[in-house]
């Protein structure tokens, strides 16, 4: 447990506390209302809700067709699931810009732009909302729904009716995961998106900036809101947690 | 069927449009850049430093990482001690912080102006912009993976074959080493892998503390971006090729070792 005290615990407690003297500016509320600093909050938490929104619908359409579905391939597909784990960010971004920069084969020049954020979060945060929801669905017994459809329901009414509130859970501790990813993303995104203050320049690549730029409490007023999201994801995703094993302790 | 058909195509277009068409890329611009220009920056003797100091950080920081991650599981999973919620909540905390906000906090710790810092100072250690600081923030942000693994499958093992193995006079150690080890043993390395995973692609905690020096701070990751802010696309591309074939090693070995229960 000392372990996880000096690793862990006693540089978060730093963060704290620095934070509370603010920037060279000032206190920490002048840190934290300075202009640039709300432009990146605001930026990182549009395009990182949209991501992860994104996952949610397009994830939860991923994990039923590894799960429902059956094709020639499948097991490679849901091997390739997995890869954003198991490769370095800054690569992902690295090959985002090369297949949406300038030098694109397919004519889509996106690079330095908030869609190019978009579209590298999605890369880096693909694996979440799948991971969650496939386990579920398997589990899932399909006798419901057949009776459901025997009694003449649409298959629109058996996914909104029985399938979509067991998923539910599952859906929303991906999003929340892959929402606390992007917000935190930096690798993938410092590359693809020019860092340009105001427009392109997220929360993670304003503190790396500041903090070069030797201005150590402008940076952490920033980061200990993002500590903050962080705090408040893990309480939400200990939640659903909690309520997605209550039947199971009874 | 044909909703069917249409709930595949848009999961695979989804995949090939964000993962696989990106990906391939790096693939094509190694060859569209010059393989003999992505060779020299592969060689190139700071790029070489890169990927040893990355190797060396990784070496370090996954054999602590699994130590830890073994006793916090057992810790987590088999006692009760006051505080325990705290330590699940910190060892989950690297998972949903943003790893320069891990750097950060590290660089206000040991800094010229943080709590250790004059001290350090003082003694002539240098943690900061150095190989210690590059490790700290490295086992920081890969702390959760082992432990997340193996908390699951001690719970599902349970204890009946330790108290067994306590009855018939067997001590701790003995225990531990016989019984628990081997029976979770396969959840360790799957932890262990994706620690590795996540150590090797460090980028954003490591380029706070690091100071990216040529040649004595900079990893592999750092490696790439100096190369692509130098405008040398082929030397960006080209260690960028590397680091994704290592990538693709561990995703197969991930394959390998996934426990069963999360395999569809």
């Amino acid at each position: 447990m000392t372990y996880l005290g000096v690793v862990v615990a006693l540089p978060i407690a730093a963060l704290v506390w620095s934070s509370r003297s603010g920037g060279v500016s000032g206190s920490f509320w002048d840190a934290i209302t300075n202009p640039e600093a709300v432009a990146a909050l605001k930026l990182t938490l549009a395009v990182a809700a949209l991501a992860a929104l994104t996952n949610a619908v397009l994830g939860t359409v991923t994990a039923w067709v590894l799960v429902r579905d059956d094709f020639r391939g499948k097991a490679l597909v849901n091997a390739v699931i997995d890869l954003p784990f198991a490769l370095p960010t800054i690569v992902a971004g690295l090959v985002v810009l090369a297949l949406y920069g300038p030098y694109s084969p397919i004519g889509v020049h996106l690079a330095f732009t908030r869609a190019a954020i978009w579209l590298a979060l999605l890369f880096v945060t693909l694996p979440f909302v799948v991971r969650t929801v496939q386990p579920v669905l398997l589990e899932l017994d399909t006798e419901m729904e057949e009776a459901a459809r025997s009694l003449g329901a649409s298959e629109r009414t058996v996914f909104f009716r029985i399938v979509f509130p067991s998923i539910l859970p599952g859906i929303l501790s991906g999003v929340t995961m892959a929402f606390a990813r992007a917000v935190g993303e930096i690798g993938a995104v410092t590359i693809i998106s020019g860092n340009q203050p105001y427009r392109t320049e997220v929360a993670s690549v304003f503190i790396l900036n500041r903090s070069q730029a030797g201005d150590p409490g402008g940076a952490a007023a920033v980061a200990v809101v993002l500590l903050a999201i962080s705090f408040v994801v893990l309480l939400a995703v200990g939640a659903l947690r909690h309520r997605a094993t209550r039947y199971e302790r009874g | 069927m044909a909703r069917r058909y249409a709930l595949r195509g848009i999961a695979l277009g989804y995949l090939v449009l964000v993962l696989l068409g990106p990906l391939s890329m790096v693939f094509w611009r190694v060859y569209a850049e010059g393989i003999d220009k992505a060779w020299v920056a592969i060689t190139d003797p700071d790029t070489i430093h890169a990927f040893r100091l990355t190797l060396l950080v990784t070496a370090i920081a996954v054999p602590l990482n699994t130590v830890f991650g073994i006793v916090c599981g057992l810790a987590i999973v088999r006692r009760r001690f006051p505080g325990k919620g705290l330590v699940n909540a910190f060892v989950d905390l690297p998972l949903a912080l943003s790893p320069v906000v891990v750097g950060l906090s590290l660089f206000l710790l040991y800094g010229r102006t943080g709590w250790f810092g004059p001290w350090l100072q003082q003694h002539g250690v240098q943690i900061l912009f150095a190989t210690p600081s590059i490790v700290l923030v490295t086992m920081f942000v890969s702390v959760p993976f082992v432990v997340r693994e193996v908390v699951p499958t001690l719970r599902e093992l349970g204890d009946t074959e330790e108290q067994a193995a306590r009855t018939l006079g067997a001590n701790g150690l003995q225990t531990f080493f016989r019984i628990t080890l081997p029976a979770i043993r396969w959840a360790v390395i799957y932890g262990v892998i994706l620690t590795t995973a996540r150590c090797l692609g460090e980028y954003g905690a490591v380029a706070v503390v690091s100071g990216s020096i040529q040649g004595k701070t900079e990893t592999a990751t750092l490696r790439v971006q100096e190369e692509y802010e130098n405008l040398n696309m082929a030397g960006a591309y080209g260690i960028a090729l590397v680091l994704a074939a290592i990538g693709l090693v561990v995703l197969a070995l991930m394959l390998r070792f996934r426990p069963k229960e999360e395999s569809a």
